[in-house]
């Protein structure tokens, strides 16, 4: 196997790395299944553009290393390779032990956790868990996964799970609460892309989509630490970490993400289906969603600029004469902006044209075509099941090559999903500074001769990137998550120590 | 006898439980209902121990036949009013009659009863205790509002009752979630908001107002109005139920019992089989049936509105979406498809994608799904059952793109008619019977009804020549029973002339 240490920025291309690691893993370990559609759903269009684009980045990239004329398996070892040293030298293990330990000494939180590794031969090795930090990381750079899932954290050792004589000894717990917004469920509103493909038209869905579950978590259901992580290509997922949420039952899992759900596949028929008055949560939703649909769906999808999708539009008026009218004036004005579309329906409301309309059914239509083309829509799966998987932060997207990173809520229209660090994009960076700054630096240490590197910190090869900002967020967010585990601890054995009689708030948890 | 006093709980300080003597304590039944908090010690005889259970059983079968048959709760109430009365009656404290205990001893001995008898496997556990939360809300509605309300005091459910400070403050919010159910002008709702009484609970107490927001939320805290209480009463009496039963259980085998009960428990727990325990002919084609892949288009003139959508979307579209190939797989196997024959259809049908793809991606499913793959249990209890009417109705609505489900239940009525009409269903009277079916939420009802229109004559031969009994021809609940049936009716004359007139129908 290839040493940590050799493997160093222009020399990859000359180790003739050994065959992928997975065959022996296969023979040491149980745990090899094959991937199973049911527990982690993964997309067909996933894995083949992941596959067709691998030839692409790697061969279009200037890339040294493929100076060489370059096979398949060539590719698959320098992706392996390249994989390597992400793995060795940016992913933050620590911050990730970290984030699912929540503290500083391992727990069962983290050595009953259920990770499971995507191998290059498509095995999934479900069931893996580890009881610290560096077992985890040596194993991954062992098994070379190209995806690393999370699970919950059962009543014991996932690796012993055969060993139960009962299922009941054997169960999962907790895990983060978790949610799942994929862009292809937008597929019939959105005009700009379609499948697998994004772009900043219309991630601005994804954005209001987490202003919303965001919104909603924090003030109805009262969690605070809730990371959101791009997925690498076309989606979004939500860890809610709060100790009640990872605690949260299935059939609380199964209420919350009901909750949420408001526009349904009725087949063809109308998506929205809502009481009025409208819920709390639903009023304050579309407040939020408002200035959304006005500015990133009438503008800039213009949804309804076709006949068919203007007739769809029209289906939805309450009134007959109403609908009409506005057939008619469209008629007229083939390629009318869905903007001014919207407007004619206020406008000729006004006018006569519609005796029969009911002010308040107009509203109504409105709000739920507001709600149509602006509410979050979740992959209700994800969520609903305390032993879903869900692809761990800060993996290497096979298909895109991008990071998982990240994204920080206070500037969620910062975020740029099609400029995140990539694998090969950190590996040139990284070059590119041991060259220049390296240089200067290890001038400078020659100079002083030797004194260098004692008062300064050496920096991390992270810090070096443009993945510095991500991992910094992470890095914030789990301390407050350990702080506020600690705190909640240190509550607890306050009021034991208090002799008065056990109180119902201190036992919440 | 001495062995029994063992087992009889009294009301000393558990510490001291086990040096004390046990004291003999009648219960008493100050209320109605009953949380069955505290097991029976009374004597009673063997007879009236079965009795008493199969009376119970009996009560819980039907109201479990209800929910199957998608009863509305009123109609399930009115069903259910005179086996009640004559099975289980409880009389009202205030009725004055002399059987108020004995009525009541045997609601509570019963139960208990049924508890031994349901606990030992996972399954008779949750089914159990679903049904007697149905009886529990069906006695709950009907009693006396003031009995209720003290019978609700004496539950200590911790709730909080909200300030009028803080119904003032909370006023808009709070008005959305209760006026829904009258239509109230805007104006009155403030009022009405401070004259409810509004508890404040963890949200977690109930799930299912915050599935269906019917509650305002805030910080964790869900603001339930007062009426709302029957439901976390009701949350309460299936959560303690569930936990008694998994003490139960654990503690069956220690059952300190000679001969004489298990049989009768036994024999209890096997009578307790309902519509949606499956498809009992699953697997086994029916007779001179040619079920093969190739077949299957050809067969789907038998399948039933879910099974033809999905069928159809599988044609037109190449695929399928997870589920709906989930539900249709076991369909398949359902009606005699075997695993070889079900991968040759499932490849044929996504014409669109390589071997590769197809092997690496769905061909693990289809496997699993026949229990040829994966855990176990999977594998001994050959994969998967087919899905019954009832587990398609609740379980996983279809979403966008999705084919799976019940058309009756998931298509709005102008989508559902236009299947209909697709399927050769014209007639007028029959489209307006569906959609007043569905509207009213009897899905199968309308399921039935397409199949009765589908098959009048056929129907009508059947009864006429007595080749089916009335029992073979009633409510379909499950697709695959749809299928077989259309399949027999529609084959009446090749099945009599091979096999001279002896048609078997099982289950």
């Amino acid at each position: 196997m290839v040493e940590a240490g050799e493997v160093r920025g222009l020399e990859v291309s000359k180790q003739t790395p050994e065959p992928p690691t997975a065959q022996t893993a296969k023979d040491e370990d149980m745990c090899v299944e094959i991937k199973q559609e049911s527990k982690a759903e993964i997309k067909l269009e996933d894995l083949f553009a992941g596959i067709d684009s691998d030839d692409d980045e790697f061969s279009t990239s200037g890339n040294p290393l493929n100076s060489k004329e370059h096979r398949d398996d060539d590719a698959q070892n320098t992706s392996i390779e390249l994989l390597r040293i992400y793995y060795q030298r940016f992913f933050p293990w620590r911050y990730m032990f970290q984030w699912l330990n929540h503290s500083p000494v391992p727990t069962k939180d983290f050595k009953h956790r259920e990770f499971s590794l995507w191998l290059h031969n498509d095995a999934v090795m479900r069931y893996q868990s580890y009881t610290t930090s560096d077992l985890f990381r040596k194993d991954v750079l062992r098994l070379m996964p190209r995806r690393i899932e999370i699970g919950p954290v059962y009543t014991a050792d996932p690796r012993d799970r055969k060993t139960f004589r009962t299922a009941s000894a054997f169960q999962p717990m907790a895990k983060e609460l978790c949610f799942d917004i994929d862009l292809t469920d937008y597929d019939d509103i959105r005009t700009c892309c379609d499948k697998a493909n994004i772009c900043h038209k219309c991630w601005r869905f994804t954005t209001m989509a987490i202003k919303v579950i965001d919104t909603a978590l924090r003030e109805d259901f009262g969690y605070n630490h809730i990371l959101w992580v791009y997925s690498g290509r076309r989606g979004v997922h939500a860890w809610v970490c709060d100790k009640r949420a990872r605690a949260l039952k299935d059939n609380h899992r199964k209420a919350i993400t009901a909750y949420f759900e408001v526009v349904t596949g009725k087949q063809g028929g109308k998506r929205v289906n809502i009481r009025r008055p409208l819920h709390p949560h639903l009023s304050r939703s579309i407040d939020i969603l408002k200035d959304h649909f006005q500015r990133d769906v009438l503008e800039t999808q213009d949804p309804w600029k076709t006949s068919e999708k203007a007739d769809y539009l029209l289906q939805q008026i309450p009134d007959l004469k109403l609908r009409e009218a506005l057939r008619k004036k469209w008629e007229s004005f083939p390629g009318r902006t869905s903007a001014l579309k919207w407007a004619d329906i206020d406008a000729l409301a006004q006018t006569d044209a519609s005796a029969t309309l009911d002010p308040k059914d107009l509203l109504d239509a409105k709000q739920d075509i507001v709600i149509e083309h602006t509410y979050p829509r979740l992959d209700t799966a994800v969520s609903q099941k305390l032993n879903h998987l869900l692809k761990s932060p800060f993996v290497i997207h096979p298909g895109t090559g991008r990071v998982c990173v990240p994204i920080d809520r206070n500037n969620l229209d910062g975020f740029d999903p099609l400029n995140v660090p990539t694998l090969q994009g950190l590996i040139r960076e990284i070059e590119a500074w041991t060259e220049a700054d390296g240089a200067a630096a290890a001038m400078a240490a020659v100079e002083v001769s030797g004194s260098s590197g004692q008062d300064v910190k050496p920096l991390q090869d992270w810090e070096k990137t443009s993945l510095k900002p991500y991992i910094e967020y992470f890095r914030s967010f789990v301390t407050t998550l350990m702080k506020a585990e600690r705190e909640a601890v240190l509550k607890r054995e306050r009021d034991e120590d208090d002799e008065v009689p056990v109180k119902v708030e201190s036992l919440d948890f | 006898m001495n062995r029994i006093d063992v087992k009889r709980r009294n009301v000393l300080d558990h510490r001291k439980k086990q040096f004390a003597d046990p004291l003999y304590k009648e219960a008493q039944y100050p209320h109605r209902l009953n949380f069955y908090a505290t097991p029976p010690t009374a004597d009673i005889t063997l007879e009236q121990f079965e009795q008493w259970a199969i009376d119970r059983l009996r009560v819980l079968a039907e109201l479990e036949a209800c929910s199957f048959r998608n009863k509305t709760p009123a109609e399930t109430a009115a069903h259910m009013k005179p086996l009640l009365d004559k099975y289980l009656p409880l009389d009202a404290s205030s009725s004055a009659s002399q059987l108020l205990h004995a009525q009541r001893q045997k609601d509570h001995y019963s139960h208990f009863i049924l508890r031994l008898a349901f606990a030992s496997t996972e399954d008779l556990r949750r089914r159990f205790a679903r049904v007697e939360t149905m009886l529990f809300r069906l006695r709950f509605q009907t009693d006396d509002s003031r009995e209720r309300a003290a019978f609700v005091r004496t539950l200590n459910l911790d709730w909080e009752a909200v300030s009028d400070e803080e119904k003032r403050e909370l006023a808009p919010q709070l008005a959305s979630t209760i006026t829904f159910s009258g239509g109230h002008g805007g104006g009155k709702r403030a009022p009405q908001v401070l004259d409810e009484d509004w508890l404040k609970v963890d949200w977690m107490r109930v799930p299912d107002l915050v599935e269906s927001r019917r509650v305002y939320v805030r910080a964790g805290m869900a603001y339930v109005p007062g009426r709302e209480q029957q439901s976390m009463v009701l949350n309460a009496f299936t959560k303690r139920l569930e936990e008694a039963l998994e003490l139960t259980a654990r503690a069956l085998p220690r059952l300190d019992e000679d001969d004489r009960l298990t049989p009768i428990l036994n024999h209890l727990s096997k009578n307790f089989i309902a519509p949606d325990a499956g498809y009992s002919g699953s697997g086994a084609p029916i007779e001179g049936a040619e079920i093969t892949a190739r077949n299957i288009d050809n067969l789907s003139q038998h399948f039933p509105m879910c099974m033809t959508h999905l069928h159809r979307s599988l044609r037109r579209d190449a695929h399928l979406k997870h589920y709906g190939r989930l539900q249709y797989t076991l369909f398949l196997k359902g009606i005699g498809l075997s695993l070889e024959e079900c991968l040759v259809f499932w490849r044929s049908a996504f014409s669109r994608i390589t071997d590769d793809t197809f092997n690496k991606e769905y061909r693990y499913n289809v496997r699993h799904t026949y229990g040829d793959v994966g855990g176990d249990a999977n594998r001994r209890s050959g994969g998967y059952s087919p899905y019954s009417c009832q587990k398609i109705l609740t379980e996983h609505a279809p979403g966008p793109g999705e084919a799976h489900g019940c058309p009756y239940r998931h298509f709005s009525p102008e989508n559902l008619a236009t299947m209909l009409r697709a399927c050769g269903v014209t007639d007028r009277a029959v489209l307006e019977g569906v959609a007043e079916d569905t509207k009213s939420q009897k899905y199968h009802m309308a399921c039935n009804r397409v199949f009765e229109h589908l098959h009048k004559s056929e129907i009508k031969r059947a009864k006429d020549e007595g080749i089916m009994t009335a029992a073979q021809l009633e409510t379909i609940v499950h697709p695959n029973e749809y299928f077989k049936r259309s399949y027999l009716l529609k084959n009446m004359d090749g099945k009599l002339h091979k096999e001279k007139g002896d048609v078997k129908m099982e289950g």
